[in-house]
């Protein structure tokens, strides 16, 4: 067993970090927690950085040349995304969703033309991909999807709605699931399709979410023509395929938050030695010094469970269900991060960036906000423990949900 | 990187899981649970046949040289099989000192002895009010002639009662500071002046004594590392048995969260399996995130002493300790509620699991004690 980098893995990163200080973009302040004032900014931000990264070699180490990437290995794609992630991981959230599921799904389920018309635009930068899973009827329970695709002249008609698309108002394309047969068993009826989201009869609408910025969106589509080449896999994949792909990112996802909160933690610190009570900076109360070494502990959990998961992974073993845990080990863990650094600001805790009263600009008002979707994005937590109950540990289905497939 | 055990390591998995089924079974546990003397001198000459005494003992002492993993792989076995007898004294509280912190002629005396399962040892470290401080150690050894005079009392020692040797912690030198006057002696649980008594713990399978020595004289050459620095020796050796503690504790959350989950397929309620109710899947999912997560880090406490430098040794240590321990306590209380009042009854084993998670919680520093650890060699 070795918990370390190789040599050659190690030089790579210090490479990696070496540039990365040279690259960072004129306009962005690691100080602040938000560069951006809109999400067209936050996302140009995001495109104009990816194309940085792409020029100098540093995107898609784990995917071979011909569609984009480096043909090098996972363990360096590990490398440089867990150094973007203790380093700028504003520059990376509007690009989530496109590189965690898009390039995943259509790498690994996708066809050849498919591979090589839409991997590298997406790891030079110049397209970000939103995800078309939620509707408003279908959101633990995916699979009650009714967005309609019906089959026509060699194109897929769209009609229905999606809900909660993160980024879609600055996307290119979408992954999209859909239903083609209402006839069979639902997860049996879905496909997977891959939207250009300029298309007639595609609609954006943003919602507001808790922070007051405008992440996610609802996404109208009404006779929407897609060509059938558009397809991922064959017609009634979509089920198998969604879940698939999820898995495989898993690992290099915990491991991405387990660098961030890394980072988060030292701010933490950082402000502990700061915020006072009773005249005494509040790191040396030992109330809160328990809980900053809880939430300490919780982030080396997650590290070291993802850094288990990730090296199973690599060593050709196929990510399993097990992998469901690191979502809980992330989401959950930074709620209480969250909660405890206001906690350890006291009155301040309720004060909003960008006032000679906040603390460190907000970071950690914005964090405990955003945190709250967490539990709730990317499969719930409850949707995760069912998932570990019954495909993990072999509890069975409730009679509600076995009588119904 | 790479981290899954090797083939040795499930095969050692393998070898110990058979012999604790064979060896060990719920009612030999039982059965030590109520007797005063803890084990069997057949178990314990069979466990000695296996070799694990010997897997920490350099070769040079007639020991297999092993890894902490290696002998953690181990101990997660008898964890799960809530192994009693004084193997934890005697190998990782002990044994480990002296190989630290001894001269090559104590090495001599002491871990071919051990390796070959003819003796036992133990440690006493804590004092009536220092129990959740590790290092919080007041009583004194005053020279006297050539070597030193111990008065007072130790508690909390495991299985002193069964020990033929034990290595006693004590201050020679003023002050509260562990790291500066402590000195480690060696001495024989037969000395005269050491009067020994069990104390009456909620884990049966792990007996404690309380330690009293009066007037007891040791010698010069009965030191254990230098006069004063019996701290920096023996924290090494403490991390690696906080460790080992958390491979116990893995191993027993394992299996209570296995009794709740074969439970929760089998017992029908509402006319269906009360694993179908999300009140109680939720439950035993959740067992599995904190058992399995504890066991990636018990790879990375355990991989760390052996080959980190010291603060991520120190560090990994402590997070695990608090962590794994903790694990293991919610585990077993979590898995005694989902077998409802069959897990409140004597009849069933969950209650052992509990005790014996209760026990390794405190031992060693409990999770306040090791957060405050971790909030002082925080980075940043």
């Amino acid at each position: 067993m070795d918990f370390r980098f190789s040599p050659e893995e190690e030089a790579f990163r210090q490479e990696f970090v070496a540039w990365l200080e040279k690259n960072l973009p004129d306009n962005w302040d690691p100080s602040r927690y938000r560069n951006y004032d809109s999400t067209e900014e936050w996302a140009r931000a995001y495109c104009d950085f990816q194309k940085r990264l792409s020029d100098a070699g540093y995107v898609g180490l784990q995917y071979p040349k011909e569609y984009g990437g480096q043909g090098r290995t996972l363990m360096e794609e590990v490398v440089v995304l867990q150094t973007l992630a203790s380093t700028c991981i504003e520059l990376r959230v509007p690009g989530v969703v496109t590189h965690g599921m898009a390039v995943p799904t259509i790498f690994v389920c996708g066809n050849e033309e498919q591979k090589r018309e839409f991997l590298p635009k997406i790891l030079d930068g110049t397209h970000i991909w939103c995800q078309g899973f939620s509707e408003p009827n279908a959101g633990s329970d995916v699979a009650n999807v009714s967005t309609r695709a019906v089959k026509e002249n060699g194109h897929y008609i769209l009609n229905g709605q999606k809900v909660w698309t993160s980024f879609a108002q600055v996307a290119d394309y979408c992954i999209l699931l859909v239903r083609t047969d209402p006839n069979v068993a639902k997860h049996k009826g879905m496909s997977y399709l891959l939207l250009d989201m300029k298309l007639p009869g595609v609609e954006v609408r943003p919602i507001t979410q808790i922070t007051g910025e405008k992440e996610f969106n609802e996404l109208y589509m009404e006779d929407v023509k897609v060509p059938e080449e558009m397809l991922v896999g064959k017609e009634g994949d979509g089920w198998r395929i969604a879940i698939t792909t999820l898995m495989f990112e898993r690992a290099i996802g915990d491991a991405m938050m387990a660098a961030a909160y890394e980072k988060n933690l030292q701010i933490m610190v950082d402000m502990a030695r700061q915020c006072r009570r009773a005249g005494k900076p509040v790191i040396e109360d030992p109330i809160f010094r328990q809980q900053l070494a809880q939430n300490y502990i919780e982030v080396m959990v997650l590290k070291y469970h993802g850094l288990r998961s990730l090296s199973t992974q690599i060593q050709g073993g196929i990510p399993g269900p097990e992998g469901s845990i690191g979502k809980l080990l992330w989401s959950e863990p930074n709620q209480r991060i969250t909660e405890s650094a206001l906690g350890m600001q006291g009155p301040y805790g309720q004060i909003m960036g960008g006032s000679p009263w906040s603390v460190q600009d907000g970071h950690w008002q914005y964090g405990f906000l955003r945190s709250k979707g967490n539990t709730i994005e990317a499969g719930s937590s409850e949707i995760q423990r069912n998932i570990i109950g019954e495909r993990v540990l072999g509890l069975p289905k409730d009679m509600s949900r076995a009588a119904r497939q | 990187m790479d981290i899954k055990l090797n083939e040795d390591q499930v095969e050692i998995t393998r070898q110990a899981r058979r012999f604790f089924e064979n060896e060990s079974p719920m009612d030999f546990v039982r059965a030590m649970f109520e007797d005063d003397r803890g084990f069997t001198d057949e178990f314990w000459r069979k466990m000695i046949e296996m070799g694990w005494p010997a897997m920490r003992i350099p070769e040079a002492y007639n020991g297999l040289e092993m890894g902490l993993l290696d002998l953690a792989v181990v101990l997660e076995e008898m964890g799960r099989a809530m192994v009693p007898g004084p193997f934890f004294s005697t190998v990782l509280l002990a044994a480990a000192t002296i190989k630290a912190a001894g001269t090559d002629s104590q090495k001599e005396n002491y871990l071919p002895k051990v390796a070959a399962g003819e003796i036992r040892g133990t440690m006493a470290l804590y004092e009536s009010d220092g129990g959740a401080d590790m290092g919080y150690i007041q009583m004194e050894a005053r020279t006297d002639g050539d070597g030193f005079l111990i008065d007072g009392t130790k508690l909390f020692v495991p299985d002193a009662h069964v020990a033929d040797f034990l290595i006693c912690a004590a201050r020679t030198q003023a002050g509260n500071d562990p790291a500066e006057g402590i000195t480690l002696f060696l001495l024989s649980t037969h000395a005269e002046g050491i009067s020994i008594s069990l104390m009456p713990t909620m884990d049966g399978t792990r007996k404690l004594c309380a330690v009293e020595f009066s007037g007891v004289h040791i010698n010069g050459d009965s030191i254990l590392g230098g006069v004063n620095e019996g701290w920096n020796a023996l924290r090494p050796v403490l991390q690696c048995a906080q460790v080992g503690l958390c491979a116990e504790c893995v191993g027993g959350a394992q299996r209570a969260m296995e009794i709740a989950t074969e439970y929760a397929k089998v017992r029908i309620q509402f006319d269906q399996p009360i694993g179908a109710f999300q009140a109680i899947k939720h439950r035993c999912a959740q067992m599995y995130v904190e058992v399995e997560s504890s066991r990636s880090v018990l790879y990375w406490a355990a991989w760390a002493q052996d080959h980190a430098n010291p603060e991520e040794a120190a560090l990994a240590a402590s997070v695990a300790k608090a962590y794994c321990s903790e694990v293991y306590t919610s585990t077993a209380a979590s898995a005694l509620q989902v077998l409802g009042g069959t897990g409140f009854s004597w009849e069933h084993d969950i209650h052992l699991y509990l005790k014996r998670a209760k026990a390794n919680e405190v031992t060693l520093g409990d999770p306040v004690y090791h957060r405050e650890q971790v909030a002082q060699l925080l980075p940043g």
